[in-house]
């Protein structure tokens, strides 16, 4: 019973903050928002017995990727009028779509299919099991190359962050590899004809 | 106890409000880049209450790999964001219209 309030209570805080994030004004007001639900949704993660997803929800998600997004945001100075325009030419559809799916979706989750008894498996967990151990455990055995492959997303995606948002100002000490190659001698070197100094060289002897 | 059906359908209604926000915000770049988060945050839901009921651990690794995507896909994606500030001036989708698609 104590459970079905506490999902209850983070559901619809959950879905009433998802939907303050599509019709905030302010972008500001949406990132905040957007973190309400994160929390929220972690919250019902802990209720279905995901503890580490759920801790790394709140650290990853509410510590790294919503501060990047509220950095963005306030960064860009956003003209908050034109941003609202079309909002409402937008709505009937919107609110079509999303009545649509909302239809289909309940068809085919209120089908007999989920009710059924498979799905109400009562875990016999004991206090010293360890979801992070369990988690742990076949991820670095079973699932090694697609960890290793996560990683190189990981890379790819710092490199391709820091190439994008690099500005090619004149601070930027950056060598450009198709110049190199691409230089003449003459491009570099200039030789000029002078006389050779002889005056100088006498007296000091 | 929650069931099955219960968790599935919250994780619907939250897929299509972020459609919904999609359709809805058709100007703003950063509102839809939230939109799609919330959109992988309801399909981890899905995973995770499956993984729970189905008493299998898979599903859990499989919301850690999202999440690793998710992470990357929002990294570049602000990155591009502000290429495109800095290159246009705003954050209108339709002014991405020089290659004429």
């Amino acid at each position: 019973m104590i459970e079905q309030i506490v999902f209850y209570f983070f559901g619809g805080v959950l879905l009433l903050s998802a939907s303050m994030v599509v019709i905030m004004r302010n972008p500001i007001h949406s990132a905040l928002l957007l973190v309400l639900s994160f929390f929220a949704s972690a919250a019902i993660w802990l209720l279905l017995q995901a503890e580490f997803l759920a801790i790394t929800l709140v650290l990853v998600y509410v510590g790294a990727v919503m501060v990047l997004f509220l950095f963005v945001v306030m960064m860009l100075d956003i003209n908050l009028v034109t941003v609202r325009e079309g909002f409402t030419r937008f709505l009937p559809v919107g609110i079509t779509v999303a009545v649509l799916m909302v239809a289909a979706m309940g068809l085919v989750v209120s089908s007999d299919y989920f009710m059924s008894d498979t799905y109400m498996v009562i875990k016999s967990i004991g206090p010293d099991y360890s979801n992070t151990k369990e988690l742990g455990l076949i991820l670095y055995t079973q699932y090694l190359y697609q960890f290793e492959i996560a990683g190189a997303i990981l890379l790819v995606a710092i490199i391709a962050a820091i190439s994008l948002s690099m500005s090619k100002s004149k601070v930027n000490k950056s060598i450009s590899s198709e110049e190199q190659v691409i230089v003449k001698k003459t491009d570099r070197l200039r030789v000029i004809e002078m006389k050779a100094e002889s005056n100088i060289q006498s007296k000091k002897i | 106890m929650i069931t099955l059906p219960e968790v599935l359908s919250l994780a619907a209604l939250l897929f299509c409000i972020s459609i919904a926000g999609i359709f809805l915000n058709r100007k703003n770049v950063i509102i839809l880049l939230m939109c799609i988060e919330l959109m992988l945050l309801s399909v981890n839901m899905n995973f995770i209450a499956f993984s729970h009921f189905l008493d299998d651990i898979h599903g859990q690794i499989f919301v850690f790999f999202i999440l690793t995507v998710a992470a990357a896909e929002s990294a570049i994606g602000l990155a591009i964001l502000v290429v495109m500030f800095r290159n246009k001036g705003s954050i209108n989708i339709d002014d991405l219209n020089s290659m004429k698609g």
